[in-house]
């Protein structure tokens, strides 16, 4: 047997805790009362195109992402609007959103809700880029980019490779596994759909090796599927990182500040994938997603198709109630997940997980002095110095910062992970990465 | 709600800690232990003991009154350090000796740097060479083995030369090699290799000391980069030489297994405090101390060079780190 493909610098191996994985997705009722953040994107927020009072059907467009880096946002329950108002979101900040109470469940009639699979592709590239913008799809990987935006490949560069990230390299999360086993026909004839977008002839779906039936499953189906190949790969995080990934799949580096497409790829989530087959084939736009809740005291880890806008509290009812021994609740993995102070906080596009930890695993080990054993750096995917990048921060030294490649950290905590002695590195890089940034701004405006 | 802790990822944390990369220093150099009470009996206990428990005293002490910050004897680094130094001695060394070289190790090189993690030279190696400068001929007078079976056991010390110091000394009155080979004070190859021959505590056995260095490796306490890049320079450099003029200058098979050369290769060398950080760093290190330590054995005052050259490369590591950065993502273009 070949060794498997993987990136080649750094990475750590967490355990894995896919407890939810057997989990077959589950779908969640609509909530009594839904909250649906504007800014659902990375990028500018769209505006509200309701008012208070309005009546909205399931699927309606309620605001639109105006802006180049922007997306529309959909109802995903059919009621009215109470009002806009902020609510404070998995970041913790205070967002605008569009409060709406949830009357029956009546859905826009435009959208193909049979479960009839529909393979042909009869758009062109041109429509599908428009009606994935119109759709409102982003990343559902967790950063949100709006994907339409990625298929409009800028002048002088050239599109190659569609890469389709399976990986799911997160810890405990399980909803992209589950996806694959339970839509995998449709995520290949978004991948499809996707290649047309782009202009590619070739995709690779990158899984890694913990998922045996996922492989399985989507090579048995590729092999209708002219131009895609399942490329499994061995378990190291951060592999569903772009650059990481782009480096295990077809073994290019994308260079430092630069975007994939500088070496001639795309990277798309298989979440993505299947919300791009909805919105094409069904015109069904982005308003539910799958969502894995799960955690050692969690009673009943599961995986849930959810719509857009539902308290996290709610997910918790159908899984057993929140666990008494609830220490920190995170959305997304405990490696790049947020910890959630509000449980008021809503589903949005980018929430692939809700993880609770108990008090004794998620407080934090005590922080020694540096040892200058060089594990941070010898873990760093981008091949930084964690150590150095911290201190820099610690002492402002914002220049020096810059110069050893602060920007370039994708902030996947291997560093903080690995140090024996517990130093919290990433939280001063992130600050540095924040200060670094601003300079940069500031720098372009002159 | 507001009982949920609230911090940035990531949310968890690997298993290791210092004090478990500690305790697996200790217990990789349990092999080697054994080997120096097996060849030098109780002295050797009594001058590991000695050293290992006056470590820990000076730096809870230090510690305590003077830093007054947590304490860090239980994070296992003084004991580490105070084994290192007790197998840097002879076995004779009188007990207050080995004292004085662990008040050095531990407040002079280590704590007034500000302890643990912020000393730039290798505590153990200093105290070492503290020892030898002060005390030349109580850390060159070395007991001659008595193992515990078939030996003279139980019998005064007798002391006699290192095969690295009894070669140095013949060189010097005009012998040759081969000849300074055949002398029956050499002990030869797999005395050498097992640990029959003079020496300090622990570094008399070649086999005990790798084991433990497997140990690390398995573990992922240390890794390949310093040992293999000094290593494969130092053997080079003495076999090129050795090729050269076989008749003043000896294999590098002698090198590697006598002295202290695989105590330094793997325990002084992959001292994280004191050497480089990224790997191309460590290669750098690796390959200056390889050649420094041959350089002083071969043409230098002292038989012995590991320990010299250990410490001028802790003077280079600061510099190191700076100039040779881990390769970046993304720095060359690889194209499939
Ligand atoms: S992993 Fe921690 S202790 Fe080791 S060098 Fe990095 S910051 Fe220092
Ligand atoms: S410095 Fe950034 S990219 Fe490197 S390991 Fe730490 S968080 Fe990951």
């Amino acid at each position: 047997m070949s060794t498997l493909k993987t990136f080649s610098i750094g990475g750590v191996h967490p355990a894995e805790n896919k407890i939810s994985a057997g989990r077959a997705i589950e779908v969640l009722e609509p909530p009594k009362q839904a909250f649906i953040p504007l800014n659902q994107n990375l990028g500018a927020p769209a505006k509200p195109l309701v008012n208070k009072g309005d009546e909205v059907k399931v699927g309606q467009l309620i605001a639109n992402g105006e802006a180049f880096i922007s997306s529309n946002v959909h109802s995903s329950v059919s009621g009215k609007v109470l009002k806009i108002d902020t609510i404070t979101d998995t970041s913790g900040y205070k967002r605008p959103a569009v409060f709406i109470t949830v009357e029956g469940d009546e859905w826009d009639p435009s959208i193909d809700r049979t479960e009839t699979i529909i393979k042909d592709i009869k758009l062109s590239q041109k429509e599908i880029i428009d009606r994935i913008k119109e759709m409102g799809i982003v990343g559902l990987g967790g950063a949100t980019f709006p994907s339409h935006v990625k298929l409009m490949v800028p002048d002088g560069k050239k599109a190659e490779y569609l890469l389709i990230n399976g990986v799911e390299c997160e810890p405990y999360l399980t909803s992209d596994h589950q996806l694959m086993l339970s839509k995998g026909e449709e995520i290949l004839i978004g991948t499809k759909i996707l290649m047309k977008g782009l202009g590619v002839q070739k995709a690779f779906i990158g899984i890694e090796n913990n998922k045996p039936d996922a492989i399985r499953h989507l090579s048995g189906l590729a092999e209708s599927f002219e131009g895609i190949t399942i490329v499994p790969l061995k378990v190291k995080y951060p592999q569903g990182g772009e650059k990481q990934l782009i480096k295990a799949v077809i073994n290019r580096e994308v260079p430092s500040g630069k975007l994939p497409i500088e070496v001639g790829a795309v990277v798309h989530n298989v979440g993505t994938a299947f919300a791009v087959y909805e919105a094409i084939q069904k015109n069904k736009p982005l308003i539910e997603r799958v969502v894995t809740l799960t955690g050692k005291p969690v009673s009943r880890p599961s995986n849930f198709m959810v719509r857009i806008g539902t308290p996290i509290s709610q997910l918790f009812e159908k899984a057993g109630g929140l666990p008494e021994n609830a220490g920190k609740i995170i959305s997304g993995g405990p490696m790049m997940g947020k910890a959630l102070i509000s449980l008021e906080t809503p589903v949005v596009k980018g929430t692939s997980g809700i993880l609770v930890m108990e008090e004794k695993d998620s407080a934090r080990v005590e922080i020694k002095p540096c040892i200058r054993c060089g594990r941070c750096v010898s873990v760093c995917p981008m091949g930084l110095e964690p150590l150095l990048l911290s201190q820099l921060s610690k002492r402002e030294m914002w220049d020096k910062a810059e110069n050893e490649r602060i920007m370039d950290c994708i902030e996947c905590g291997s560093c903080h992970y690995i140090c024996p002695s517990g130093r919290p590195l990433l939280d001063y890089i992130r600050l540095g990465k924040n200060k670094v940034g601003q300079i940069i701004r500031n720098r372009g405006k002159k | 709600m507001n009982m949920l802790t609230v911090s940035g990822s990531p949310h968890v944390h690997g298993d290791d800690s210092v004090k478990k990369i500690m305790y697996g220093v200790v217990y990789a150099m349990i092999p080697a232990i054994l080997v120096s009470v097996y060849f030098f009996g109780l002295d050797a206990l009594k001058i590991l003991v000695i050293s290992s428990v006056a470590c820990i005293f000076f730096e809870w002490i230090v510690q305590k009154y003077i830093l007054k910050g947590p304490n860090t004897i239980n994070d296992g680094s003084a004991l580490v350090a105070g084994i290192l130094l007790a197998f840097n001695v002879p076995a004779n060394l009188p007990v207050w000796m080995i004292i004085v070289g662990a008040f050095v190790t531990i407040v002079v090189a280590k704590m007034s740097f500000g302890g643990l993690g912020k000393n730039p030279f290798n505590p153990a190696l200093v105290g070492r060479i503290f020892l030898l400068i002060s005390f030349p001929v109580q850390m060159t007078s070395w007991p001659l083995p008595k193992p515990v079976f078939g030996g003279t056991a139980l019998m005064d010390a007798v002391t006699g030369p290192t095969p690295l110091g009894l070669m140095k000394e013949q060189l010097k009155m005009g012998q040759s090699i081969p000849d300074i080979m055949q002398m029956p004070e050499m002990p030869g190859y797999i005395n050498e290799l097992m640990g029959n021959q003079g020496g300090s505590l622990g570094e008399i056995s070649a086999i005990a000391l790798i084991l433990g260095a497997l140990y690390m490796l398995i573990r992922k306490i240390i890794t390949w980069h310093t040992p293999v890049a000094y290593l494969l320079t130092f053997f080079a450099f003495t076999g090129i030489m050795h090729l050269i003029d076989p008749m003043q200058y000896a294999s590098p098979f002698f090198h590697l297994v006598t002295g202290g050369l695989m105590l330094g290769v793997f325990f002084m060398a992959t001292d994280m405090v004191t050497t480089p950080i990224a790997f191309r760093g460590m290669l750098i290190f690796g390959i200056g101390a390889g050649l420094l330590t041959a350089i002083i054995r071969l043409w230098g005052a002292y038989p012995e060079g590991v320990a010299f050259a250990i410490l001028i490369m802790n003077g280079f590591t600061p510099l190191i780190n700076r100039a040779f950065k881990p390769r970046r993502f993304g720095e060359k273009v690889a194209q499939a």
